[in-house]
């Protein structure tokens, strides 16, 4: 999953399907955070 | 009593009677929550599950119930990438499906896996050379889209909307939901895709195996095609039904034909290919492997007319309906064509699954069948009391149908 667990191994298999998983991830990861922090923001500004 | 919580200028039945209905359909989770504690702590031998048979109920209800719970993504699919309006109305329900069939699916899947307690593994130790860890990880992460595609559904509630942040978060989600759509559209496609590969690389089983394009087997392609033909189907249907059960009509008719329409062009390009497919394993794959067409229908309830039953029953009557403008607009054929077609998708999920591991492969096997017991029926059925109780729920305190007040004057 992660690189330095033991069995990581820097092949094409590797690369490709944790990428895959870790771009998901950061996609939803960083919409969610944009959400947030957007939230706040307009929160604190009376924007809703 | 509840009536601060349901949203403004919709009617909905007395309290007493909601509980009621709540009630009877908790009952049977609670059935199949104490099966699955037997199941979790007696382990997989309390089933019907055995060395011959590994895969059974679980993983055909779980790679039916992904296939119908498809009209989620692939409706925000033709939402939001595709652009096609109209679909806005139904999206909120077939996103709530969705998470249903998904969630559903993960509950089966742990019962499955036996040790749930590792359940983990998969992520942490994956297997890169399996078709399964490209489900588990896209299963996972769209199940996380759809549970962020029904948080702001959830805001939408009369009282949580009040509060400013809720509402402000609400508001921003909405913002940037296509990015989770398209998000949650390309990890279906991948995962539906791979739920069929992890059939047609088996080339130990003739049944299942099927010729490659690349590293993908076409079970790969058919997956996919099969899902995004059925998805929409279930969608209609549980609407349908949402309709019958509530006297109310709750989404305009020409959305619910325009899906029926995409639903039948896509059912006959997946027949189509699912045609030709077979046409080539029956006459080039199989021979290769030293067996005949026949060998594979032997016996009931794995004869040829599963086939026909799967095809032509399940499969050309409904593509038939579906695309043709005078049945389609008949309200009972449109429905009996949602029933073959979502049933013709369940019956290609089983015999990818319990018909090709129940014949014969090597010369001192017998054919067995498999009959699930309690167990895994209860807990198979399970999905369907959590979709009555959160739909239910969702219907009540959630305003999901943005036509309702319209056609409900």
């Amino acid at each position: 999953m992660l690189p330095f667990v033991f069995e990581w191994h820097w092949d094409l298999g590797h690369v490709v399907f944790h990428g895959g998983l870790w771009y998901a991830l950061s996609i939803l990861g960083i919409g969610m955070t944009y959400v947030s922090v957007k939230t706040y923001f307009d929160v604190k500004r009376g924007g809703h | 009593m509840d009536s601060a919580l349901i949203p403004k200028g919709l009617k909905r039945c007395p309290f007493p009677q909601f509980a009621l209905w709540i009630g009877a359909w908790s009952f049977i989770m609670l059935w199949a929550a104490i099966a699955a504690v037997i199941a979790w702590a007696y382990g997989l031998n309390t089933t019907n599950l055995n060395d011959y048979f590994g895969f059974g109920a679980w993983i055909t209800a779980d790679l039916a119930i992904i296939a119908l719970g498809a009209g989620a993504f692939f409706t925000g699919f033709m939402r939001y990438v595709l652009g096609i309006d109209e679909f806005k109305n139904i999206l909120n329900y077939a996103v709530i499906i969705g998470f249903i069939c998904y969630s559903s699916a993960l509950a089966i899947l742990a019962l499955d896996i036996g040790q749930p307690l590792r359940g983990w593994f998969i992520f942490w130790h994956a297997n890169v050379h399996s078709m399964l860890t490209e489900v588990a990880f896209c299963i996972s992460c769209y199940f996380t889209v759809l549970a962020i595609e029904y948080i702001p559904i959830i805001l939408e509630n009369r009282q949580l909307d009040k509060v400013p942040t809720l509402h402000a978060f609400s508001h921003n989600l909405h913002h940037i939901m296509a990015v989770f759509a398209a998000t949650g559209a390309f990890l279906s496609f991948f995962h539906q895709g791979s739920l069929g590969g992890v059939a047609g690389v088996l080339f130990g089983r003739p049944f299942a195996f099927r010729v490659h394009a690349s590293i993908w087997p076409t079970t790969f392609f058919l997956f996919i095609f099969s899902a995004i033909a059925c998805g929409p189907c279930f969608t209609i249907l549980v609407t349908r039904l949402t309709e019958a059960i509530t006297r109310k009509k709750l989404v305009a008719r020409n959305v619910i034909l325009k899906l029926a329409t995409v639903s039948g062009w896509l059912l006959v390009g997946y027949l189509s290919v699912k045609m030709l497919d077979t046409l080539y394993w029956a006459a080039v794959t199989l021979p290769k492997m030293g067996v005949n067409f026949f060998d594979m229908y032997p016996q009931a309830p794995f004869n040829l007319w599963i086939l026909i039953a799967e095809l032509g029953i399940c499969g050309a009557i409904p593509a038939a309906i579906l695309i043709t403008k005078k049945t389609r607009e008949n309200e009972f054929l449109l429905i009996l064509a949602a029933i073959l077609n979502c049933t013709g998708i369940c019956i290609n999920r089983y015999v990818m699954t319990v018909q090709a591991l129940a014949l014969p492969v090597m010369p001192f096997d017998k054919f067995y069948n498999y009959v699930p017991n309690w167990i895994e029926w209860i807990t198979s059925l399970a999905p369907f009391a959590f979709m009555a109780i959160l739909l239910s729920l969702s219907y009540r305190y959630l305003p999901i149908f943005p036509q309702e007040k319209e056609l409900n004057p």
